[in-house]
């Protein structure tokens, strides 16, 4: 995108409790490249209207849930992580009050070769509030090196540390650490509130308990339909169906 | 002469730490692999190129975490506030960085057994009190007491949990596979800018919250499936 010159951008959806009950999408702040729209009555995507991001640009979206409401947050498409200007930045804060519910599940990020990202996601959950938030990291599109990336996930329940995870893409003797992801091109993972009295293991997933009353499912695979089913399988075998 | 220049009197090295990272201190490490025997048993380390990179990704991971937790938990010692009331919450960091049950469990066991041998080798009123706050304390804060009342720092402290991330790891690999163990100590000798990288990286001071807390998957998988295995020469 030669010539497109940095993003600045915030964007942001609240939830209010319906007079009656239920759920009331009260806010809705799109900013370009990030605009939400409202898909069901308590369901919002993300839909990209510009490429990237790009490096340079500094994106962040603020999600407020409602204590006892419900919010689903998907996106369209894959994000793809395009080189520029510096090191591209993605911040999510969320909030998820008593007894509110959210379902973030947005399509995977793709780091695009030269890329230069951060993705920060900084949630924090009432006690009892009910938590799915799925990310899923492709290193690179198909045949290329993955650009450069840093995540960091911090989630806290009441103020007390519940899971705090980084991922760093691309050292490639980092990357191919048996240690580390192996032979795996994506990597992701599905924190749930929900507890789980065991660990489950199977090939390229594990269902981890956390310390704290959650569950954090964890995968590798060759590529993003591989990684999508094996998240949904550890998923299931939290929630059943 | 003045001892300041004088390396007798005023040694470069802390033996305290060298203590704190040698093996044969009592304190159970030669049981736990680190997550590599089941990589030996999955395929995925089998010669010493594998090997090496296991350990690279270890160390840059969870040997990152565990020399910050360990670097904190030293300081915390050293105090000022008095670090009794502090421990359980340095504890649950250690705790929201260890997804893995395999790991939080192997990690509190090591933990344990090091806050026992250091409680009878430096006597200590701090080591008294991490044991009343937390009995089990996960290995990274046991280290980093047990560094502080052997006389050392945060910096060394981090220093012997860095080499502790790897060395045992190391280890089990010749046990395991055979290698030619002066092989393994050169991949170890290899790893030494990337030991110091990692422990001067650990400060001490500043919030715990923001402590690093890298993930290594594949290491999660390999100890829940360790777990389960049948056959194990190694605890963890």
């Amino acid at each position: 995108m030669p010539g497109r010159r940095a993003m600045r951008a915030g964007a942001a959806v609240a939830t209010a409790p319906a007079p009656g009950g239920g759920t009331l999408v009260h806010r809705l702040a799109s900013a370009p490249p990030l605009t939400l729209r409202q898909t069901g009555p308590s369901t919002v995507h993300l839909v990209s209207t510009a490429a990237g991001p790009l490096g340079g640009d500094r994106l962040s979206l603020d999600i407020d849930v409602a204590p006892h409401t419900t919010l689903e947050l998907g996106s369209v498409a894959a994000g793809l992580v395009l080189p520029g200007h510096g090191t591209s930045e993605f911040l999510v804060t969320a909030r998820v009050g008593a007894g509110a519910r959210l379902r973030f599940a947005p399509e995977p990020t793709v780091l695009a070769a030269g890329c230069e990202h951060r993705l920060l996601v900084r949630l924090a959950l009432a006690a009892d509030a009910e938590v799915l938030w799925r990310e899923e990291i492709v290193l690179g599109r198909h045949g290329e090196r993955a650009g450069r990336c840093h995540a960091r996930f911090d989630a806290t329940r009441d103020g007390r540390p519940l899971l705090r995870q980084e991922f760093t893409v691309g050292d490639p003797a980092l990357d191919s650490s048996p240690a580390v992801y192996g032979a795996a091109r994506c990597v992701g993972t599905t924190f749930l509130t929900t507890p789980v009295k065991e660990p489950v293991v199977a090939e390229g997933v594990a269902v981890l308990p956390l310390a704290g009353p959650g569950t954090l499912v964890s995968a590798l695979a060759a590529d993003a339909v591989e990684l999508r089913s094996r998240l949904e399988w550890g998923e299931r075998a939290v929630r059943p169906a | 002469m003045d001892p300041a220049v004088n390396p007798a009197v005023n040694p470069a090295v802390n033996p305290a730490l060298l203590l704190l990272a040698d093996s044969r201190l009592p304190a159970g490490g030669h049981a736990h692999s680190g997550g590599v025997e089941q990589a030996v048993t999955s395929g995925a380390v089998h010669d010493v190129p594998s090997l090496a990179g296991f350990l690279r990704g270890r160390l840059h991971t969870a040997g990152t975490v565990a020399a910050a937790l360990t670097a904190a938990a030293c300081a915390c010692a050293a105090g000022p506030p008095p670090p009794e009331p502090a421990w359980g919450l340095l504890d649950a960091e250690v705790d929201a960085r260890t997804a893995a049950p395999a790991q939080r469990e192997a990690s509190r066991t090591q933990g344990r057994l090091l806050l026992r041998v250091a409680r009878r080798v430096w006597p200590s009123p701090v080591l008294e009190g991490l044991a009343r706050a937390v009995p089990n304390p996960h290995h990274p804060i046991a280290l980093g007491a047990a560094a502080h009342a052997a006389g050392a720092t945060p910096e060394e402290a981090a220093m012997a949990a860095a080499y502790h991330a790897v060395g045992g790891a190391a280890t089990a690999a010749v046990r395991l596979l055979g290698l030619d163990p002066v092989a393994v100590h050169g991949l170890l000798a290899g790893l030494a800018p990337d030991l110091a990288a990692v422990a001067g990286a650990a400060r001490s001071g500043g919030d715990w919250e923001s402590l690093p807390a890298h993930s290594s998957p594949a290491l999660d998988l390999l100890a829940e499936q360790h777990a389960r295995a049948d056959v194990r020469l190694f605890i963890s």
